[in-house]
């Protein structure tokens, strides 16, 4: 197989309130033989907010990230669902705009970069499933997790618009994570809140309607036997994992839900140590689950 | 081929719901919609559906397939199944609306959420002489989006806010006030946008982009709610939440290149907002006892000492820069 090596966007949460999704990542990395190279100068995305004020700055911030990947030569890798949808996005805008993306170069110009539309851009989810291969990844498996019932939780950016999100080529993107958790070894939890909004872009704005978002599709997935949900994106995780106390509150849904973080799914069917991918680290206790895959966590 | 459909019907007086089953063969070219005709005309006079135009013009025949709002004319039956004839398609009525039976919905919340924008011009000032309002083409270009609506509701259907708060005015409302907020002639502007800052207006929606996804005639309500937001701050309606958080997010990324997430909750609800910041605090506990809370970023975006991330200097110099890619707003010739 080739060479497997990315220019690495961690984002902003997996370096701030979700310092288990990059430990992790790093971790599950290495043993996929993934080399990672992070872009230590790259900047956030925007997610979608700064574009309400100022989409000129937020285009010309991601073409910069996409020239600094291009600059190693590489195609790049993100694990965050919003990150996604937002550089597909401004990927998209740009093709179809070259004068705009011609102004945008001659400002990058002042630090050599410069940005020409084709790179590839990828979340580790669909790097897992295309460029990884599933094949692969279940030969790499060394702990199945075997009745373990994982529901999935897309992240909204990650799947919509579909037509900017490579539908055409990838037809089945919108099943991947289903995919990977039966290739872990897992069983899928089919529930309608799968691909549906967390509510985190509302949190700060109408809470109750964010909390009850979250709340709903826990409960939702968790009737229906889940014992664990595996998200791609670190901004679903923040309302599903640490909003989960509160939603608990404001839906009245007794739930109690572990909520996991793509590579640390992939992370505990590779045998990779849970608390070093900090699995203790959660607000909803892990420990239920990890008894049930046989991991015990010592705190 | 043969054609699986599974629909879901009603009975709203005795308040039992279910599905029915049939199997009908048609030929390639059958849309959903002449499938589901024909079964109420051959198989089950009872199905109740509504439709007119079936060539998506009218909007009248949108409904859940697979899970997702569309127009029930436009769906090619051998799309949807990929070819594959044991493929039964689910059919089942929009969502968000209350089920008058089987695949009829009362559309009365969307028409009534339509009403509340005011759907129609508001010019103020004297009128022109001699002659008719002329407004720029790129303006005009730029509501082509909204006027292509035909009120078919999909996005009402399937939007996820109103799901969990009937009071949220909604994609296909909100793209309608862009229609005229967005309109060089339209006078009133400033009090249509006062209005949607306010609660269940443009900044409840969560951008989940359910709604340009199921739009059937590429209006992309999301996008013109995040349009309506632009005109919002620019119209300075910034004392409400959703204003301070896009204010604050920007703020982070120009002082430190990376957002500060500490600083997101108090710089959007605002800081003396005591309830609703002490509403945060069991949480932030709890992120704080398991590591969750970074400590890193506890100054303020804009404060001596906040986080920035490397070469924050070329990175100022872009966003600098980027203010010079803003286009110029088309304005009305007197």
């Amino acid at each position: 197989m080739a060479e497997m090596k990315y220019a690495f966007w961690p984002g902003c949460v997996a370096k701030g309130a979700a310092p288990e999704l990059y430990q992790s990542m790093n971790l599950v990395a290495k043993a996929l033989g993934i080399e990672l190279v992070e872009l230590g100068d790259a900047t956030c995305t925007g997610a979608g907010v700064i574009q309400e004020q100022n989409p000129e700055m937020a285009d010309a911030l991601n073409a910069r990230t996409f020239a600094l990947a291009q600059r190693l030569g590489l195609p790049l890798m993100n694990i965050c669902s919003t990150c996604q949808g937002i550089e597909s996005m401004v990927q998209d805008k740009l093709a179809k705009q070259p004068d705009y993306l011609d102004k945008i170069n001659a400002i990058l110009a002042d630090e050599g970069l410069k940005y020409t539309p084709g790179l590839p851009v990828k979340n580790f989810l669909w790097v897992l499933v295309e460029d990884l291969g599933l094949d692969k990844l279940k030969s790499l498996v060394k702990r199945p997790l075997s009745g373990v019932r994982v529901g999935p939780f897309y992240g909204c950016y990650i799947l919509r618009p579909s037509q900017i999100l490579g539908k055409e080529e990838h037809p089945h993107r919108d099943h991947y994570l289903e995919m990977v958790i039966e290739a872990v070894g897992a069983t899928v939890v089919d529930y309608e809140g799968a691909k549906k909004c967390c509510g985190f872009p509302i949190l700060t704005i109408n809470r109750e309607n964010s909390l009850k978002q979250t709340g709903n599709h826990i409960h939702e997935a968790q009737d229906l036997g889940a014992d664990a949900l595996v998200s791609p994106c670190p901004l679903c995780h923040l309302n599903l994992d640490a909003q989960q106390p509160a939603a608990k509150q404001v839906t009245k849904h007794d739930i109690d839900l572990p909520i996991l973080h793509l590579p640390q799914l992939v992370g505990l069917a590779l045998g990779i140590d849970a608390k070093a991918m900090r699995l203790d680290h959660h607000v909803v206790s892990t420990k239920k689950l990890l008894d049930k895959v046989g991991v015990p966590v010592t705190a | 081929m043969k054609v699986k459909l599974k629909v879901k019907r009603s009975d709203s007086a005795a308040g039992k719901a279910g599905y029915s089953q049939y199997t009908i063969d048609a030929p390639e070219s059958t849309t959903l919609l002449d499938a589901l005709i024909n079964v109420r005309e051959y198989e089950d006079g009872t199905l109740s559906l509504r439709c007119s135009c079936r060539s998506a013009i009218c909007g009248s025949c949108a409904m859940r397939v697979d899970g997702r709002a569309r127009l029930a004319c436009r769906a090619k039956v051998i799309a949807i199944t990929d070819g594959d004839e044991n493929h039964e398609i689910t059919v089942e009525p929009m969502g968000n609306m209350p089920v008058i039976k089987d695949l009829v919905v009362d559309q009365e919340l969307f028409w009534a959420k339509m009403r509340a924008v005011d759907p129609y011009l508001q010019p103020t000032g004297p009128e022109p002489v001699g002659e008719e309002y002329r407004v720029p083409n790129e303006s005009m270009l730029d509501l082509t989006h909204t006027m292509a609506c035909i009120m078919c509701g999909a996005c009402v259907s399937d939007c996820t806010v109103l799901e969990v708060d009937k009071n949220f005015i909604a994609p296909a409302a909100l793209a309608k006030a862009y229609r005229f907020v967005g309109d060089p002639r339209d006078g009133r502007g400033h009090e249509r946008l006062q209005k949607l800052s306010e609660y269940g207006g443009i900044w409840d929606c969560t951008r989940c982009n359910m709604c340009v996804e199921v739009c059937p005639k590429g209006v992309a309500p999301m996008n013109r709610i995040l349009q309506l937001r632009e005109h919002a701050i620019e119209h300075g309606l910034t004392n409400n939440a959703g204003s301070r958080h896009t204010n604050i997010f920007t703020k982070s990324i120009t002082d430190g290149g990376r957002l500060n997430e500490v600083w997101m909750v108090p710089g959007s609800v605002g800081m003396f907002n005591v309830p609703r910041m002490m509403a945060e605090v069991p949480g932030a506990l709890k992120m704080l006892r398991v590591g969750k809370l970074p400590l890193s970023q506890m100054v303020p975006p804009g404060f001596p000492g906040s986080h920035k991330m490397s070469g924050m200097d070329r990175v100022r110099n872009v966003i600098r820069k980027s203010s010079s890619l803003r286009a110029p707003k088309p304005e009305v010739t007197e």
